[in-house]
């Protein structure tokens, strides 16, 4: 083999070592620049009264989001004692119970629903709850954001579910488990701490998310005293701050992104752990 | 092959002088369980054809067979463990203490009729609740610490865990983690103990204790154990039946089947001519 040829696999070898690299560390840096970037308006923003004190009117300094933080927390709450249940039962049926037929067809239903732009969901719970009730609510927010959290319960219980090993679904029965006890007994034991972390980073993922709430729960510029009220949340918060003509708005805005990235990293963190603790099947 | 199994032969006629010499002695033995006529299909494969054998009561059975031969599958019909492929169908009659099989409630069957898997299989819990598994899902309140203690000195690895049952089952080694699958079928006391080539997975050592662990465990139960080892199971048995794609060819005293096999196709298998 000719010298040349060697050289110029070596520079097409190094050329694109350091283009993968280079590439690897731009998407690690936008990650790193909106968090600094965050962390550096947000920190000169954020203080003690951001979360314990009510808005202020425009034109009066200080003043925080406490209602939305708390807003944020009963939505996140509410949604996920819609989604979860409907989400890991229904992952349950399809991985333990249901024929392939079946079994396609809701797969391929919830991944379409998981599909779905939040903003549509906002309109359908739009259409379904604020409607009827010829109110915005604290339920109507919920509803949307527990909607968005079925297909992704569902999805992650099912498929680690599938991957407990056949050999322990037969070792439960052949203990004389019914189908029912070996699925509870060792089956969702086995799988739990990966559906756990779904949930919770499902949690995480509607967290954020501002477009299901802009017009069910709305918004509101004091507490929210009954689940049937308008409620304040983190995310439409940082919306109308953002989108005001106030430098004070603004800074309030970038305080509630920091609190808010701050939130699911917290859920992330927490996720982590519980993936870390207990005893794991080993992969064979 | 003859060379190393004959010693061990000499020894179970040796250790076993009430081994009956011939079929006539089996008969009149109690009889725990017995199948017969049974056919058996996958779809619209038949695996098993006309299968007629008994399991004697506190004996060990060995079934042998070269791969594929439905040996795994026979075992597995007698806890009904081939129901969970839909497709499966069976004729014929098996019964369990004069009660056919398939006429009782499949959970009440499987813990009278334990199993212990290829390769060991224990639950992602500690050693405690794996072998409590069992007691506890049967309703069992009180003196599981008893059962546990109990189930895991027959299973003989009481002394290497007895310090650390609250570990993870995983953390023991594979040979330790068969007996201890053992040992969580025995915490049921099971009337019938089924094997499914138990020692495939394991070391030579390993392979040993469980060896030696079944021939003591014949004064607590019943057992059947299917292997591909012909040595396993002229050292372990004091039954075996031979089984040739589908058919069972000879079933004899272990001694017998070994020196005088009645079936050419038995002698050309544990002469190593094929298998």
């Amino acid at each position: 083999m000719s010298s040349t040829r060697v050289r110029w696999r070596k520079f097409v070898s190094n050329f694109m070592m350091t283009m993968t690299g280079l590439c690897a560390l731009i998407s690690v840096s936008v990650l790193f620049f909106i968090l600094g970037y965050l962390v550096y308006n947000g920190g000169t923003s954020i203080n003690w009264a951001f979360f314990t004190q009510l808005p202020k009117p425009v034109g009066e300094s200080g003043g925080g989001m406490a209602n939305a933080i708390v807003g944020s927390g009963k939505l996140l709450f509410a949604a996920s004692l819609f989604g979860v249940p409907i989400g890991f039962l229904g992952g349950v049926y399809l991985a333990e119970f249901s024929g392939s037929f079946v079994a396609s067809v809701v797969r391929y239903a919830a991944d379409l629903l998981n599909g779905v732009p939040s903003i549509v969901i906002g309109i359908f719970a739009y259409a379904m709850v604020v409607l009827p009730f010829k109110h915005f609510s604290a339920f109507a927010g919920a509803f949307a954001l527990g909607l968005m959290m079925i297909p992704i319960t569902l999805r992650s219980t099912e498929e680690f579910l599938k991957n407990v090993p056949n050999s322990l679904r037969e070792g439960a029965m052949a203990l004389g488990a019914s189908k029912s006890k070996t699925i509870r007994t060792v089956i969702i034991p086995a799988a739990y701490r990966g559906i756990l972390t779904a949930i919770l980073l499902a949690l995480a993922r509607v967290a954020g998310e501002t477009a299901p709430l802009l017009f069910t729960a709305f918004g509101n510029r004091f507490w929210s005293n009954s689940w049937s009220q308008p409620t304040a949340s983190l995310p439409v918060m940082i919306y109308t701050y953002a989108v005001s003509p106030y430098e004070d708005w603004h800074r309030q805005a970038w305080a509630a992104g920091l609190v808010l990235l701050g939130l699911i990293l917290i859920i992330n963190i927490v996720a982590r752990t519980i993936l870390a603790r207990g005893i794991a099947v080993p992969r064979s | 092959m003859e060379a190393s199994t004959k010693p061990s032969l000499s020894l179970n006629i040796a250790t076993n002088p009430g081994a009956p010499g011939a079929r006539e002695g089996f008969a009149s033995l109690p009889m725990r369980m017995t199948v017969s006529k049974l056919n058996f299909f996958y779809g619209a494969k038949q695996i098993l054809f006309d299968i007629n054998v008994g399991v004697a009561e506190k004996k060990v059975t060995a079934l042998i067979g070269p791969s594929g031969c439905g040996k795994s599958t026979l075992l597995r019909i007698l806890n009904r463990m081939h129901e969970t492929v839909s497709t499966s169908r069976l004729e014929g009659d098996i019964l369990l203490d004069g009660q056919n099989i398939l006429a009782q409630d499949v959970t009440a069957l499987r813990r009278r009729v334990g199993m212990v898997f290829q390769r060991p299989n224990p639950f992602p819990k500690s050693i405690f609740d794996n072998v409590a598994y069992g007691p506890r899902i049967n309703g069992a309140k009180d003196s599981i610490a008893d059962v546990v203690e109990k189930s895991l000195r027959h299973a003989a690895l009481w002394e290497e865990v007895k310090d650390q049952l609250h570990k993870s089952a995983y953390d023991l080694s594979g040979g330790q983690q068969q007996r201890l699958c053992i040992a969580r079928a025995l915490a049921v006391e099971p009337e019938v103990l089924l094997l499914d080539e138990p020692c495939s997975a394991l070391d030579p050592i390993s392979t040993a204790k469980v060896e030696e662990l079944l021939v003591d465990l014949k004064n607590l139960t019943t057992i059947v154990i299917v292997t591909h080892n012909m040595q396993q199971a002229a050292r372990v048995s004091d039954f075996t039946a031979f089984i040739l794609t589908g058919q069972m060819i000879e079933f004899s005293p272990t001694p017998h089947l070994f020196t005088t096999p009645g079936d050419p196709r038995t002698e050309a298998y544990i002469t190593g001519r094929f298998g």
